[in-house]
This record gives C-alpha cells, sequence and structure tokens, in this order.
C-alpha cells in the first residue's frame, strides 16, 4: 500500500489540535509510518506542495488566509478540517460578535490599518471540507480514526448523537443537579463527555448534532428555572458564526 | 563567502505559529535584520470585553494550545486578584503540580522535537527515529507522563478543564496521586540518558549580556507565582508590572515588542535559570552543572540546557508537592471556595515555558469583563532576538550562506518562540526603571 502524502496546516488557533497530532504519543510512531508527513511547518523544516490529504487547524481571518485555504484546496484531494476553529470558527468568532473594526481599535489603536484582519470564518466558507475533527480541542483518538480510515478508502463514523448518551455512560451526576449549566443535551458527542466528567458544563465545543431534541434541553432548562438566553453566551462560545453547526454533516 | 546576502526564511519551521526571519547584508555590513511575525492576530482583549468571570479561563486558554495550563493559572489568578478570592492552599499545590507538568511537556517538545535536530544536522525529529530511536522514545515518554498527569488533575492536557477561578470542579483521588508519584519515578533514567545525550551537543559559543526578567520568590523555583525580578537588581509586586513594562506596535509584526527603560530583555528558562539557580532542587543543580550550565549565563543557545534542567526539576519538585499533598489528605471542602461577584481590577502573573506572562483583568460590579490587557512571553523577546542576531551575525558573517541562516534559525528557535501565543498584542517595552 502506497502511503498517502498528508500535509498538516495551521490557520488561526491556539496550535493545540497540532499539538494534539504530537500527543499521540503511544500511536505517533505507527502514524509517521502509516503516512508520510510532507508538510508540518512547525515540526519539520522541508516541505513539499504535493500532498493527498491535508489537515487543516484554525479559521481563517485574514487575506492572506484565504489565498493559503484556497491553494490547499486545489492542491488536496480530500481536507480534514481539525478543531472547533477550522470546523466552525471556533473562539474566533467572538471577535465577530465584537465587530471587527471595534476590535481592531481596541487592540491596535491607531496603528490598526496595519493589521490585516478580516471577518472570522471556518474553511469550508472557502474549500470543500470532507471531514470533522471537530471539537476544542479535538479528540485525537478521532483524528487518527479518521486517518485510518482514509487509507483504508472507508467512511469514517462520527458520532451523531447527543454527549448526555456518553454521559449517562460514564456514570456522572447531571451536572444541572450541581447548579451548573450544560449543553450535553443537543450537543455532538465523541469527547466522551470530557467536561461533565470533570463537574463541568458542555460548552458544544463539537457544535450540534443533525437532529437536536432542543425541546429536551428547553424541557431540562425550565426544570432548572433557566432559558434558551441563559445558555446562549455559553453556546456562543464556539458557535457565534451564525448557523454554521447546525448545519455540518459528515 | 558572499559580500552580500538577502535571506528569508519564510515561515520560519519549527516554532510554535508563523515568524518569517529576513536578514539582508551587504558589503558585509547588516543592512536589514527582523523577525516578521505576519502571524494572523487574534483579539483577546476584544473577545473577552462583556464575558463573565467564570468564562475569562475558559477564553484565554484558547490562546495557546502548548501553554494554556500558564494561560489558565495567569487568568484565574487575575480574576481572583480582582474578586478578592483567596483559594486553599490544597488548590494552589494541585495548580503548581499541573504546572510543572505543562512545563515538562513543553520543555519536551521544544528539546528534543525541535531544537535537537539542528545539532544532529536533520531537518526534524523524523530522521531521529531510525538513527536515535532511544532517544526519539524517550522524549515520547516524557512527554505522556506529563500529559498523562494533565489529565488526571485538569481533565484534559491541552485546554485543561477542573483548573478554575476558586479552585478545582473536581479533585484527584488519593490512589491517582500515588500513581503520579510512581509515574513520575519512572522518569529518572531516561533523565540520566537524555544528560549522556545532551552532553554530547556542540552548543554554539555565543555571548551577549543582556537583562534577564522572571518571576522570583523566596522558596520555590517560581513558575506559578513570584515577584517580578530582573538581573539588573530590581524586583517588584506582580501587580506593579505597568511601572516597569510597556508594549507599542511596529509596522512589520502583529504582536507587540517590549522593554524595560530602552533597554531589551529576555524571558523564558534561561532568565528564570539566571535569576532563581539557588532555588532548583540539588538534583536539578548537578544536571545544570553537569551541562556547563553556570548563572549567570548570556548564551541564549543554552535556554535549550535550562529547559531540560528544568525538566529535572519540575519531576523532583513534583514528587516533594505530591507527598505534602497525601500528608495532609485531600479535602473536598477545600477543593472550591465561594465567588461573589464584584468590581476590581487583579493582575495575574506567572511563568509560561516561555517566559513571563501577565494577565490584567477588570470587572464590573456584576463580574463582567470591562478591559483586559495580555502579555506575553515571545512578546517581550522578540527585541532581544533581533539584538541577538545582530550581535551574531558579524561573528559569522565569513560562513556560507547556508550556515549563517542555520545559526540565525538556531538562535530563534533557542528562544522557543510561540507566535500563536504572542500575535495578539503589540510590542511590549519595559519602562521607568
Amino acid at each position: 500500500m502506497n502511503k498517502p502524502k498528508v500535509g498538516i496546516f495551521g490557520f488561526t488557533g491556539c496550535g493545540g489540535c497540532q499539538l494534539e497530532i504530537l500527543n499521540l504519543e503511544d500511536q505517533l510512531l505507527d502514524l509517521v509510518n502509516a503516512i508520510e508527513i510532507v508538510h508540518f511547518t512547525e515540526l519539520i523544516t522541508e516541505y513539499s506542495d504535493t500532498y493527498e490529504i491535508a489537515l487543516v487547524e484554525g479559521s481563517i481571518t485574514t487575506k492572506h488566509g484565504v489565498e493559503r485555504i484556497k491553494k490547499i484546496g486545489d492542491i488536496a484531494k480530500t481536507i480534514v478540517a481539525i478543531g472547533a476553529c477550522a470546523v466552525s470558527g471556533g473562539l474566533n468568532c467572538l471577535k465577530n460578535l465584537y465587530g471587527l473594526e471595534k476590535a481592531k481599535e481596541l487592540v491596535y489603536g491607531d496603528k490598526k490599518d496595519w493589521i490585516d484582519s478580516i471577518e472570522v470564518k471556518p474553511i469550508d466558507e472557502y474549500v470543500k471540507v470532507d471531514y470533522y475533527a471537530r471539537g476544542c480541542p479535538p479528540n485525537r483518538f478521532e483524528i487518527v480514526d479518521i486517518i485510518r480510515f482514509l487509507i483504508l478508502g472507508r467512511k469514517p463514523e462520527i458520532p451523531n448523537y447527543p454527549v448526555c448518551i456518553e454521559c449517562k455512560k460514564n456514570g456522572n451526576t447531571c451536572v444541572y443537579e450541581l447548579g451548573i449549566t450544560c449543553l450535553g443535551p443537543i450537543s455532538r458527542a465523541g469527547c466522551n463527555s470530557w467536561c461533565p466528567n470533570s463537574a463541568s458544563g458542555c460548552e458544544a465545543c463539537r457544535g450540534v448534532i443533525d437532529n437536536p431534541n432542543v425541546n429536551a434541553q428547553k424541557d431540562l432548562l425550565a426544570e432548572y428555572g433557566l432559558t434558551v438566553e441563559d445558555i446562549m453566551k455559553q453556546f456562543n462560545l464556539y458557535n457565534a458564526c451564525k448557523g454554521k453547526t447546525i448545519e455540518k454533516k459528515n | 563567502m558572499a559580500d552580500n546576502l538577502n535571506i528569508e526564511v519564510a515561515p520560519l519551521p519549527r516554532v510554535e505559529g508563523h515568524g518569517d526571519l529576513v536578514l539582508n547584508v551587504k558589503n558585509k555590513k547588516i543592512e536589514k535584520l527582523i523577525f516578521r511575525i505576519p502571524e494572523s492576530p487574534r483579539f483577546f482583549e476584544a473577545m473577552l470585553v462583556g464575558r463573565k468571570y467564570d468564562e475569562s479561563s475558559h477564553i484565554t486558554s484558547r490562546i495557546c494550545g502548548i501553554c494554556s495550563v500558564a494561560h489558565t493559572c495567569a487568568s484565574i489568578k487575575a480574576t481572583e486578584k480582582a474578586l478578592g478570592i483567596k483559594p486553599s492552599e490544597q488548590t494552589i499545590k494541585l495548580r503548581k503540580l499541573i504546572y510543572h507538568h505543562e512545563n515538562i511537556q513543553s520543555n519536551v517538545l521544544h528539546v528534543y522535537f525541535l531544537a535537537v535536530p539542528d545539532f544532529f544536522g536533520v531537518g526534524s525529529v523524523i530522521p531521529l527515529i531510525e538513527t536515535y530511536p532511544e532517544v526519539v522514545n524517550i522524549a515520547l515518554r516524557t512527554k505522556k507522563m506529563a500529559n498523562d498527569i494533565m489529565r488526571i488533575i485538569g481533565g484534559r492536557a491541552v485546554h485543561p478543564i477542573r483548573t478554575v477561578a476558586g479552585g478545582f470542579t473536581k479533585l484527584p483521588t488519593e490512589e491517582e496521586m500515588i500513581r503520579m508519584k510512581e509515574m513520575l519515578k519512572l522518569c529518572y533514567p531516561d533523565l540520566e540518558k537524555s544528560l549522556e545525550v545532551l552532553k554530547t551537543l556542540d552548543i554554539p559559543d555565543f555571548e551577549r549580556k543582556t537583562e534577564y526578567i522572571s518571576l522570583s520568590d523566596p522558596v520555590d523555583y517560581a513558575l506559578y507565582d513570584g515577584n517580578i525580578k530582573s538581573t539588573d537588581g530590581w524586583e517588584i509586586d506582580d501587580q506593579d508590572y505597568l511601572d516597569n513594562i510597556s508594549e507599542k506596535v511596529v509596522q512589520y509584526s502583529t504582536a507587540k515588542h517590549c522593554w524595560t527603560g530602552g533597554n531589551v530583555f529576555m524571558v523564558g528558562a534561561l532568565a528564570r535559570f539566571n535569576n532563581n539557580y539557588k532555588r532548583l532542587t540539588d538534583n536539578a543543580k548537578r544536571y545544570a552543572d553537569e551541562l556547563g550550565l553556570k548563572a549567570p549565563c548570556h548564551n541564549t543557545f543554552m535556554n535549550n540546557i535550562a529547559q531540560f534542567v528544568e525538566i529535572v526539576h519540575s519531576v523532583d519538585d513534583s514528587i516533594r508537592l505530591i507527598d505534602e499533598i497525601l500528608e495532609k489528605g485531600l479535602d473536598e471542602d477545600k477543593a472550591m471556595v465561594d465567588i461573589k461577584p464584584k468590581a476590581g481590577r487583579g493582575v495575574g502573573v506567572v511563568e509560561a515555558p516561555r517566559g513571563l506572562l501577565i494577565h490584567d483583568y477588570t470587572y464590573n460590579d456584576k463580574g463582567k469583563m470591562e478591559k483586559a490587557n495580555l502579555i506575553i512571553p515571545t512578546g517581550m523577546n522578540y527585541a532581544n532576538m533581533e539584538e541577538d542576531m545582530n550581535a551574531l551575525v558579524p561573528t559569522i558573517i565569513n560562513k556560507s550562506e547556508d550556515e549563517i541562516k542555520l545559526a540565525c534559525e538556531m538562535l530563534i528557535r533557542a528562544y522557543d518562540p510561540c507566535i500563536s501565543c504572542s500575535t495578539h498584542f503589540l510590542n511590549v517595552k519595559l519602562v521607568n526603571k
């Protein structure tokens, strides 16, 4: 079997998704054997513009970024968006909520015109994305699964059920009982409910499932004297780029 | 060699984020030498405005995946100070414990994966899997140990969940504490083997005196807490950082630069080592000694060695912390303190793996963020990096273009720059010395 050539690229983000790939300590050597990493600026000096698979971290937030992602789109046969910033715009979209010009003014003052910054968008606004490894951070084992399935020529299976399923399986006390608001009922699982496992509310960093039971979430909120408005700020942390997470499909 | 050079390394590989090195030499004189940061700005100071106090650390953690524990801790310290909250002794010990492991993880990544390949004449760690499998395996094992411990204490290695303002949402169990201690003890043979490898590295002979700034504490080798101290002899309370540090914007960079009263300065492992050598464990001191690292050291390339010495210190000190926590017993009642929102300003300063990190928050009476200022270690180092290169290039100007290029790259890499971190900020400056 030919090793597929893989490029790993970072756009606007924290580098945490690429770090999660390096954090695959036990599987990293096998991964390096199964694929040929030809582009990974953060790890490797040499680079090539010939690759079949592109793993892309980060949102598009600059004009220069638009050009770069389009070039990757022209070269790669398969694009995998890695992490919330690439998938949905993620936390970066808080900048859009605040207002682009206002944000530039606040941080760079009268030097704001020196700064190349545009409205934050996820990468699929510019290129066709084949698979999404969601989350902030993404689940590193899911990244490996996607790569494994790509090598085998099969379609990766990404959970399309709510975090509550994993949370129940893990035997957690519902965090609403602890006085914490949680987006678990509508959010996509695949993280093994890591926030509720730590007695914290789900922030929907993996977005919303395809057919969320919105009424169940509303009922739950009502039971604890809360409204949708009360959780919108929590939802907006990773999902402020309008509508994106609800449309996403694998 | 040629009298004229036009070197542009864009992007500079094996650093976190996107930075370009530009060096133009004419008639053997440097005409232009800059480290340009085109990495996209993030605007965290704007994103934070209007958010509630319990969201600040979740948001700012996302500044950097590699030092998310450092950002989380700077953030919760700033929030606690602003809201007048005092976390328990137990909380502080557990924070110091998770903190050590981010420092280990980050230093391992930099020393073994990013810096060491230069010394073996290869472009990445990947060829070393074949030629030096033992070194690669040691790096992977040590990194995994550190990540696993962060997962136990923080619920996650990247962007921890349990570390919040007021304490911990969930505590590790006693059994987990004992397991972590066992994991740490297993590191020692690997550290000894690494020592032998690092002794063989041909660290460039380079010296440029500069000011080194870090946290400092009378007891601890300061990482989580302390006063801000300079090798130039001044020391200030962390709440008063603005007395000595300020930032400015430069046109070729989306990251702000810093100075102290006209001086450039360096932060990071070497700065910590130079200020706090005496607080290292005896074992870490022995490693420093064997590797020829003595305080004060003015060779930036030795920052890599200081990072390794810190790994040893963090392993030693973590075992001590675990023993102390176990001796007192983990107390659920001390996991969290009650928080009541109130108006106020607070500054949280920590030593991120790459150096001094400052979060400065002002909340309104509802506990919502009114103003945030964030000063990032790599932003503080940019000006010093350029001065270092200006000092280095004339000493190697007769070498080949490739050698000059590599030496400059290695010099920048020695700082372990974290460009993603630094690019929502302008240039930083130290003032009023």
